[in-house]
């Protein structure tokens, strides 16, 4: 009766499979066998490097661990949480993510935007060629690129910046100390914007050509076009990159650490990842603190899994997970 | 009137992008000149490169961590590709009880911002007796790109028609076999994307080695480069800045090359990554 059903339900989803000849009878447990043989490798480092640090993150958050107090760590609840709201340096480190995030977000945002629109309007092989160059900074290792806008952005005579605005009559700096925050949006911005334009780029050739045409039949401006058709149909790549990149830049700190460090002076370009990295796991203060510093991290991993979970739900990808069309065998 | 409008949109690009022009074009100035001023270089030298022979102040040979960089972005890259490629198989192609559950999982963690994770890593690599040492940075990259191969690896074999697999199960392969024999080969386009992706990413990291595997034997080219550019904006006039720019055109230069070549492999991925 269920061997029926089984073919029932082959056959209704359109598996040449159920044919009398090739009969083929799905057995769950071998494949559940095979799937644990292809999955335990993955499942092993998702364990032991995604599962087992969330969870000690939390833990060492709500211990006293640091250089000090290595031998007898203690649990000690909240304390760690309750000195984050205390401390008077937090709302200066909050300011600061804000600000980086945001600015940094609108750059890569409108940029890659801008990016898309214009290299999808030329020819085809020089649009290529521009979208190539802007990926130049994503390719490029950290450590060289922060090497050039710290060399661009460096005082006269060397700096290139300096070079360039010299002669029309702005005074030399050292970008890199009088606007750091310029100088750190700027460069991970160029950055940044290479992930919307490539993404937008495919939304906007995945517009059937005949919209566009028929409204410069009907006499619409290229900003019109843009306006009305373009953009309200990559809404959703727009709204992707966003959330995508809000959540990374937030827990972004390696062109900052490598650019200025947090300085110059006390915490001037200090964000919150930078703050917790610099509390657990680097020397700059001499104590390290590893139950703060992960106390901060588990912040950002909280909300990290919380947006993560809501991303999945907002952007549907349930769609993407449709069942195997292979069941026997 | 026409004219300007078409000539626009390249005007516009051209502006927008010389600033990165201007970044890259110091990096070959400054790496064959004593000293520049902004791009104007005094003249042309290759002593900048001496370091290529010569030992750089107390530091390891700079091809010990050419050497390091290469085993780094070697090994981890081949651990991605047989871990992403088999739990992929099992994603796109088997049907058991948690699977659902599982792609999810791999969904979440691709957006999850893993690097926020650096701290209670630092635990789990002393706990498994990794820390300094490479295998347990490259087992660490190898984590942070899973979500991001398996996705990818999966997208591929999503395409592979299932006739082929069928045909090859019915002629008695196990599925390991039809994974390796059938499969593998069916999918190499994709290998190859995420090979070259995951290479360039390892070839570049930085925090890793330089959180994971403070000892000099174990530099990678970006811990070595950081160890000469430290100091940054305070100290820049006081290094030689030819050198530094020869060291990084040394570090950034395979990976031009390499990009001039794969580049279509590269924008795979990051086209594919999101669209899934």
């Amino acid at each position: 009766m269920r061997q029926m059903e089984r073919e029932l339900e082959m056959a209704k989803r359109g598996r040449e499979f159920s044919l009398p000849l090739l009969r083929i009878r799905p057995r769950v447990s071998k494949q559940g066998v095979a799937a644990l043989l292809f999955l335990s490798p993955a499942a092993l480092i998702v364990l032991l490097f995604f599962v087992a640090p969330v969870l000690l993150t939390f833990w060492i958050s709500l211990t006293n661990m640091s250089v000090a107090t290595l031998g007898r760590t203690e649990l000690i609840g909240f304390s760690n949480y309750l000195r984050i709201l205390r401390s008077p340096y937090t709302s200066r480190i909050l300011q600061n993510t804000l600000l980086y995030v945001s600015a940094t977000l609108t750059f890569n945002v409108g940029m890659g935007l801008i990016l898309a629109l214009l290299t999808t309007h030329i020819e085809e092989r020089v649009g290529v060629l521009f979208r190539a160059l802007w990926l130049l900074p994503r390719i490029t290792p950290s450590v060289v690129y922060a090497l050039l806008w710290t060399w661009a952005t460096a005082p006269a005579p060397f700096g290139t910046l300096n070079q360039v605005l010299g002669p029309l009559g702005l005074p030399s700096h050292n970008w890199l100390t009088t606007q750091p925050w310029g100088v750190i949006i700027l460069a991970n911005g160029f950055v940044g914007a290479s992930l919307g334009m490539i993404i937008f780029t495919s939304a906007i050739k995945a517009i059937p050509p005949d919209y566009i045409m028929a409204a410069q039949v009907d006499g619409a401006t290229t900003w019109q076009i843009i306006r009305r058709i373009i953009l309200p149909l990559i809404r959703w790549p727009i709204m992707f990159v966003t959330a995508y990149q809000t959540l990374s830049l937030l827990a972004s700190f390696e062109y900052i650490l490598l650019l200025t460090e947090g300085g110059p002076g006390f915490y001037r370009t200090e964000v919150w990842a930078l703050y917790a990295y610099h509390q657990a796991l680097s020397n700059y203060f001499g104590n390290v603190q590893f139950g703060f510093g992960a106390a901060l991290a588990a912040v950002l991993v909280a909300i990290g899994v919380v947006a993560s979970v809501i991303y999945l739900r907002v952007f549907r990808f349930q769609q993407m997970m449709g069942e195997p069309k292979i069941e026997g065998v | 009137m026409g004219k300007i409008r078409k000539g626009a949109p390249y005007l516009i690009l051209m502006v927008l992008s010389l600033p990165l022009l201007l970044l890259y074009a110091w990096l070959f100035i400054g790496a064959f000149s004593p000293r520049t001023h902004g791009l104007i270089p005094e003249g042309f030298t290759l002593s900048n490169w001496r370091f290529l022979f010569a030992p750089w102040g107390n530091r390891p040979s700079i091809w010990v961590a050419a050497l390091n960089s290469t085993l780094l972005a070697g090994g981890y890259t081949v651990v991605l590709l047989l871990v992403s490629s088999t739990a992929a198989y099992a994603l796109s192609r088997l049907s058991f009880r948690g699977r659902r559950f599982f792609l999810m999982l791999v969904l979440i963690l691709h957006a999850f911002p893993s690097i926020t994770l650096l701290i209670a890593i630092f635990y789990v690599l002393r706990a498994l007796r990794l820390y300094d040492t490479l295998i347990g940075v490259a087992l660490v990259k190898t984590a942070l790109e899973l979500p991001l191969g398996i996705w990818v690896m999966k997208g591929f074999f999503d395409n592979v028609s299932w006739d082929i697999e069928m045909a090859a199960l019915i002629d008695g392969c196990s599925r390991l076999q039809a994974w390796r024999r059938v499969m593998i080969p069916m999918v190499r386009p994709g290998i190859a994307a995420l090979a070259v992706f995951a290479f360039v990413l390892g070839w570049n990291e930085f925090l890793l080695p330089y959180i994971y595997m403070p000892s000099s034997r174990n530099w990678t080219l970006s811990v070595f480069i950081r160890s000469v550019t430290a100091g940054g904006a305070g100290e820049i006039l006081f290094v030689n800045y030819g050198v530094i720019a020869a060291a990084g055109l040394f570090y950034v230069l395979p990976v031009l090359l390499f990009f001039l070549f794969t580049q279509r492999y590269l924008l795979q991925i990051y086209a594919g990554g999101v669209k899934g």
